[in-house]
């Protein structure tokens, strides 16, 4: 692990160093004669030969850009490695913090190798290259259900909370520069609601990466996350009204109203921009039938034109972007292949976590700069108001909202909620777009200050204060059987009943929306193939499929055992799981929180097809896989690499049912169980592991395997 | 016109109905209104019929059952009190009122127990099972899924569940998932 960080550091001296030489060569093309075409042109580095040929030359000019961008990416992504392979680290230091203390490491590196800045984080370049691909990771894994229940409050919070949030600390900012008029006195009530409205915005990275180590309970993430996503379109237009506010000589009441109206506009176009791009990639899906390979890369181009386009119409590129993932979801995984689905699910989830890893690390190298500016009543003033601010306006609107709730936003969760706004890479590069003033490097070093303060204080005290107050946790327990059973059926009764009150409630309009999707929408943008009505209804017609294809078949073999036997904790598994595949599932409880670091497919949706069929030494090699990663695994989020090496399968744990009793059960009898297993392999698909008492001396059941097969095959 | 005049909702029917269920006023009249609109036969009771019309209930797995707990032991219509007993289970109440026989665990108990001998057996279990899981399981893995859910849930060993039992189980399902609807105001 030590080699790991020395050899991130050599890289990243790498092109510091490689930085200092090109300015000291350039004169020598000048002198070269111009007979070779290869390298004279662009006059790199040369050895002074007076041969022809030049056997050995350099051109770093030539490969200057991709070569510094791919170090870059490889320097973040070492670092990651190392972050992860640090021990007792992760659990105490988010990866957020880490990477930014690497980023001050190497801009420190850097700054010492050149006696100048290092390069900079460019406003352009995230925005137009680093913050689509997570703001697309987080679309696309969004859990729906939960989002859409809690749009109003998400709604109330990320519109009405950022107006608090930047009217307070813009004031409040415009007073303390009033008191301090020495050293502040040329700072405007303009100017101080424009930092205002950069600094009060809550950012989805940095939450993202704070929350998803955390647990809570998925209420509180969904309220936290979605609503660091949609005050984008808040923070967007009260940043450019206020910016274009500077530029006009004077600001009249017409103009505020306007600056209102344009929030809306702004909002709702890109909700419509991404809607409509959303459905046409969803169309285009229908036809990739065909050329399966390049279907993923569809969701990436209409993605990134649905946030190029509204970032072209100055609408918020980041609701755009979200809706079209939204949008396009659920027709996409219809229309394309199984392999294709990975594939998308895979690059979103590299992409964003390399755009993560970057934003952090440019972060903490663009801290070491010589353009600071600093004054203590200005900064710590900032940092005070940030946060009183924040915690008054999550307290009184989730007094008003929680009328009209179900679920009632507990105080544990509000604090929560109020010291969960981290700031981040958006106002990092917000402020560095305003126009040139007196006081502006004053306001970069005061948002750095800010972004490092939330984000390393906050981050690293966050995970124990949840823990301190005992905050509701994501459900680690797996539900037992019966109590699986019984939710569901309350969640059938509960809708039914609404459904007889005729009330239209969240209930009704899903349900509305269901009806108008599946008449409407699915017609149109699924595949005929792909258009079964139900899951279970697909699994039927796989199985339909499956036998008239007439693979090895033997009829089904009864089980010999009597009911009253107590189940093994490997059937209970299997159990659980089958009913969490084909129990219609009503409420999508089981939708799991969004996660950077492991792919977690949705309960409902049955990717079952997959062939079936597995070959005997891929079948054991995964059971035995699953269970010693089992043996192994801690209570971390990044294990999913763990479990996407057993061939990319949706690991049992997944849907938020991992659990630990349930898997140091699973050990004791595991070596039992596969002793038994490899006592018994006879035939050659041996999959389910789960029912070593299933006597199976010849052929399969294809049957009565198959559902144990359903959940072995992912 | 006559008929229709008989069935309209008077005060102290209002009245009592507010002091059985704890409904109020508006909430009462509202879902007068919606009573009738489901009487298509327009005589003052909902038979299963009218139930069955409602679209979203005939996808409901439990479509059925649901509809059988609005009739009393029996009857084959249901009138307005009825209707607004069985709704009442399902008001949200706070938890210092808390009764179990009136809450939405009883109905949902109801859904299983179908000879409403206040035990759920395990062939009831079964048949809910079956209703909600659907086609692909297989006879036995259900027969399993059942044995397990009554092994978990009993604790008198009398081989099926009796309601202090559900309740029990039940309060181990996850707080978020209130069983009540709001009515609104």
């Amino acid at each position: 692990m030590a080699a790991l960080w020395t050899l991130s550091l050599l890289l990243s001296a790498y092109p510091g160093c490689l930085g200092l030489t090109p300015p000291a060569e350039l004169p020598q093309p000048h002198n070269q004669p111009p007979l070779l075409g290869f390298n004279s042109s662009s006059g790199g580095l040369s050895m002074d030969l007076p041969v022809a040929l030049r056997v050995f030359s350099m051109d770093y000019h030539h490969v200057q850009a991709p070569f510094e961008i791919v170090l870059w990416i490889m320097l973040a992504s070492l670092a990651k490695l190392g972050f992860h392979w640090s021990g007792r680290v992760p659990a105490v230091v988010p990866e957020s913090c880490l990477l930014i203390m690497v980023g001050l490491l190497v801009g420190g590196v850097i700054y010492g190798v050149r006696h100048s800045a290092p390069p900079t984080l460019s406003a352009n370049s995230f925005f137009l290259f680093l913050l689509p691909p997570i703001v697309l990771d987080a679309g696309y894994f969004l859990p729906g259900r939960l989002f859409f229940e809690n749009l109003g409050t998400i709604l109330w919070y990320a519109v009405l909370g950022t107006l608090w949030n930047v009217l307070g600390i813009g004031l409040s900012l415009y007073g303390v520069c009033l008191l301090a008029q020495s050293s502040l006195g040329d700072v405007s009530l303009l100017h101080c609601l424009l930092f205002g409205s950069l600094i009060a915005a809550v950012d989805p990275v940095a939450v993202l990466s704070v929350f998803q180590e955390m647990h809570v309970n998925d209420q509180l993430h969904i309220l936290v996350f979605g609503e660091s996503l949609l005050n984008d379109a808040v923070t967007v237009v009260l940043y450019k009204l206020f910016e274009s506010f500077l530029r006009l000589p004077s600001v009249s009441g017409v103009d505020v109203l306007l600056g209102g109206c344009r929030v809306v506009m702004v909002g709702l176009g890109g909700l419509c921009v991404g809607l409509f791009f959303g459905l046409v990639a969803a169309l285009t899906s229908r036809f990739t039938s065909r050329a399966q390979v390049i279907a993923p890369l569809f969701v990436f181009l209409y993605s990134y034109l649905s946030y190029l386009t509204s970032e072209m119409l100055h609408l918020s590129g980041i609701m755009a972007i979200v809706t079209c993932a939204v949008t396009m979801k659920q027709y996409v995984e219809a229309n394309v292949s199984e392999r294709s689905n990975t594939s998308i699910q895979y690059f979103l989830k590299m992409w964003s976590s390399v755009s993560e890893t970057l934003i952090f690390i440019f972060l903490g190298v663009s801290t070491i700069q010589d353009v600071h500016m600093w004054s203590w009543p200005f900064v710590c003033s900032t940092l005070l108001l940030c946060l009183v601010w924040r915690a008054t306006g999550v307290l009184l609107l989730t007094a008003v909202v929680n009328k009209f709730r179900r679920n009632a936003v507990t105080f544990r969760d509000q604090f929560i909620i109020a010291y969960g706004g981290l700031r981040g890479a958006i106002c990092f590069s917000l402020v560095f777009l305003i126009d040139d003033f007196p006081k502006k490097r004053l306001f970069i070093t005061t948002t750095i200050v800010v972004i490092l303060f939330t984000v390393f204080v906050q981050g690293m005290t966050i995970k124990p204060l949840v823990e301190l107050l005992d905050v509701k946790r994501k459900k680690r327990a797996l539900p037992t059987v019966s109590e699986e059973i019984h939710s569901r059926l309350i969640d059938h009764l509960l809708a039914g009943i609404e459904d007889v009150v005729g009330y239209w409630g969240q209930h009704y309009w899903k349900d509305k929306f269901e009806q108008f999707n599946k008449k409407y929408l699915r017609r149109f943008l699924i595949h005929e193939d792909h258009q079964a009505r139900s899951s279970i209804l697909r699994v039927y017609q796989e199985l339909e499929r499956r036998e008239q294809r007439g693979d090895e078949e033997a009829p089904p073999i009864v089980d010999p055992h009597s009911n009253s036997r107590p189940l093994l904790p490997e059937e209970m598994d299997s159990i659980r799981r089958i009913l969490s595949r084909n129990l219609q599932n009503f409420n999508n409880k089981q939708t799991p929180a969004y996660s950077r670091h492991t792919l977690h497919q949705d309960a409902t949706k049955d990717k079952i097809r997959r062939p079936l069929y597995r070959h005997q030494s891929l079948g054991e090699r995964y059971t035995y896989d699953t269970i010693t990663h089992w043996s192994q695994r801690e209570d971390r989020e990044f294990d999913g690499s763990h479990r996407a090496r057993a061939g990319l399968s949706r690991s049992h744990t997944v849907c938020s049912m991992s659990s630990r009793p349930i898997l140091q059960d699973c050990m004791v009898p595991a070596a039992s169980a596969q002793a038994q297993q490899v006592d018994r392999k006879t035939s050659s698909t041996r999959e389910d592991r789960i029912s070593p008492q299933h006597q199976i001396p010849m052929g399969r059941a294809p049957k009565k395997h198959l559902s144990f097969f359903l959940e072995n095959e992912k | 016109m006559g008929s229709r005049a008989s069935t309209l909702l008077r005060e102290e029917e209002i009245e009592e109905i507010k002091k059985e269920t704890g409904f109020s006023h508006s909430q009462i009249t509202r879902l007068y209104s919606r009573f009738t609109s489901l009487d298509k036969g327009e005589n003052g009771t909902l038979s299963r019929e009218d139930f069955q019309r409602i679209p979203e209930l005939a996808i409901n797995p439990l479509g059925d059952r649901i509809i059988n707990a609005f009739f009393p032991e029996g009857e084959d219509q249901v009138n307005f009190r009825g209707f607004m007993r069985t709704l009442a289970h399902f008001r949200p109440i706070e938890d210092n009122e808390k009764n179990k026989n009136y809450s939405g665990d009883f109905i949902a108990f109801r859904l299983y127990d179908l000879d409403r001998d206040d035990k759920i057996s395990r062939d009831e279990l079964l048949q809910v099972l079956r209703m909600m899981v659907g086609v692909n399981i297989s006879d036995e893995q259900l027969g399993s899924i059942a044995d397990r859910t009554i092994q978990e849930a009993d604790t008198n060993g009398d081989n099926s569940i009796s309601f202090n039992e559900f309740i029990k189980v039940l309060e181990k399902v996850d707080v978020e998932q209130k069983m009540s609807i709001r009515f609104l105001h």
